[in-house]
């Protein structure tokens, strides 16, 4: 253990990221935002979600996007000019023309970026995931230190980031809590939820893979679980967007890019 | 293909706004041949994958009685329309024939009776429809792969073309299977539905189920069997109605 004087001070540059981190990170950030954009206009093509092995117009669903607004449970929320909308010249979508791939209303297109991008989200996240163990990046950078999930901490936490307080010098060396558990759940909750509640939607997975169905309770539920993963993924990408316009941009863009990371100054370091 | 660049490049001047503009600029990468090219071979990844670790008889799940839908909708044409099928429905199908020809050793013409009186398979199964949608049905029917077995398969035969009696437009409807799916043992010609004659609406009288596939290639009107040794000579070529006209994937296992 090195003395805290020998600790790297803000202002430093210091190797942040390392290569299999930053190549994973482009290559999913890519994939990540094909599959959401291509994702929203599949659901545009059946804009209502089910819980159990079936779901179709007949049956009770527990979420419909109607024109001008969004149905969950007994809640119906007004979207007008956001969700459920018909553009100009266009047939009724629930998610808007910007936010769809392609823009216009095209399922068969739409499955073809789907699948296509799915590989790319599949086969370097497993080469993630096997580094990650094996290289120990996981155990050493993501899972949470004794006392970092006890409540005082967590508050604290997120008090600091509330205020945008982030940290400085040598605490900026390690991810904070907050970002543990939000890159861990990504990579160890949503991602896997995605892509193994995806093959449940296949009836040929279905065929070769039955467990999937029971883990899932029904292709139904996958669909909607699918779809709240998918839903938590895009949360995840805008807040972390707004995290790293708001920690430094270029510092933080940089880091992912070539590595290196200039630590933060403080009000003591 | 210039033509339909040219509707799309037409459609973003028309888009005033900004964004408007940026999503006609990501359509026209999108509608690229090479970024096509490259998309197909993502389609080709995914067939032979689910085929590698696919058991070719692994069974898609069949479900209990009380699994059924309530409702099991009607998609896709609720009816052929035309003269010939409607004069076939008021006599009960007496004078329809299911023809088997192409590359087989014995062409076939049989009447309903016959294929009804033939094995049969029923089971109840969920159908997926490609827009997300699904339901759960019982059905009964003909094994295809007994068909095909009577018939006689040529060894240059590769693909199972069903002619279908609707159409959309001037455009008939059809699709196709490949062998390891048209022998697999739950791909039938089903007769009957939730344990009465197949309905106009669902296809009668004869719908083909290929269980592990979404419900496009689930035939309905089905009025002639072929076999052929490539899928390029049948309709627009690519295999399917809605292959051709919307470039959906001809393996529809995802």
């Amino acid at each position: 253990m090195p003395t805290p004087s020998a600790l790297p001070q803000g202002g430093d540059l210091v190797q942040r990221h390392r290569l299999p981190t930053r190549l994973w990170h482009w290559l999913n950030a890519l994939s990540v935002i094909v599959m959401l954009m291509s994702g929203l206009m599949i659901f545009n093509a059946h804009p209502h979600l089910y819980w159990g092995q079936f779901g179709a117009n007949p049956d009770h669903s527990w979420l419909d996007i109607y024109p001008g607004h969004v149905r969950i449970g007994p809640l119906h929320i007004p979207t007008p000019g956001l969700l459920g909308v018909t553009p100009a010249g266009g047939r009724f979508v629930a998610f808007p023309p910007l936010l769809t791939l392609p823009s216009h209303y095209d399922l068969a297109g739409a499955r073809v970026w789907h699948f296509a991008f799915a590989w790319l989200l599949v086969v370097p996240g497993l080469a993630f995931l096997v580094w990650g163990v094996l290289g120990r990046h996981f155990r050493r950078d993501l899972l949470p230190r004794p006392g970092e999930l006890q409540p005082r901490h967590l508050l604290a936490d997120i008090r600091a980031h509330a205020r945008l307080r982030f940290p400085t010098g040598a605490a900026a060396l390690h991810y904070n809590i907050l970002q543990k558990l939000a890159y861990g759940g990504v990579i160890f909750v949503l991602l896997p939820g995605v892509v193994l509640t995806g093959l449940t939607m296949s009836p040929g997975m279905d065929a070769a893979w039955p467990w999937l169905l029971t883990l899932f309770g029904g292709r139904a539920s996958a669909r909607s679980i699918h779809f709240l993963c998918a839903m938590g993924l895009a949360a995840f990408l805008l807040v972390h967007l707004l995290m790293v316009v708001l920690a430094g941009p270029l510092n933080e863009i940089r880091s992912m890019i070539t590595g290196r990371y200039r630590l933060p100054k403080g009000p003591r370091s | 293909m210039s033509l339909l660049l040219s509707r799309r490049r037409l459609i973003g001047a028309l888009g005033a706004s900004a964004g408007g503009l940026a999503a006609a600029g990501c359509d026209r990468i999108a509608a690229s041949p090479s970024t096509q090219a490259l998309l197909g071979f993502g389609q080709r990844l995914t067939y032979s994958a689910q085929r590698i670790v696919m058991d070719r008889t692994a069974l898609a799940p069949e479900y209990g009685a009380a699994d059924m839908s309530p409702l099991f909708r009607v998609n896709g044409n609720a009816t052929p329309g035309t003269d010939a099928y409607a004069a076939h429905v008021a006599n009960g199908f007496a004078d329809w024939r299911l023809v088997v020809d192409g590359l087989v050793a014995r062409p076939l013409a049989l009447s309903l009776d016959q294929i009804r009186q033939a094995p049969r398979r029923t089971q109840i199964t969920r159908h997926d429809c490609v827009e997300g949608w699904s339901a759960i049905g019982q059905w009964t029917g003909l094994p295809l792969g007994l068909l095909l077995k009577q018939a006689g398969l040529r060894p240059q035969a590769r693909y199972i073309v069903l002619h279908c009696a609707d159409s959309f437009g001037s455009r008939p409807y059809y699709e196709s299977i490949d062998l390891v799916d048209a022998f697999h043992p739950q791909t039938i010609l089903a007769w009957a539905m939730n344990g009465a004659p197949l309905a106009v609406g669902h296809g009668a009288p004869l719908r083909l189920r290929v269980e592990r596939q979404l419900g496009y290639k689930q035939a309905k009107y089905v009025m002639r069997v072929e076999a052929v040794s490539t899928l390029a000579n049948s309709y627009g070529g690519k295999g399917g109605y809605w292959e051709d006209v919307a470039g959906y994937q001809w393996y529809a296992g995802i």
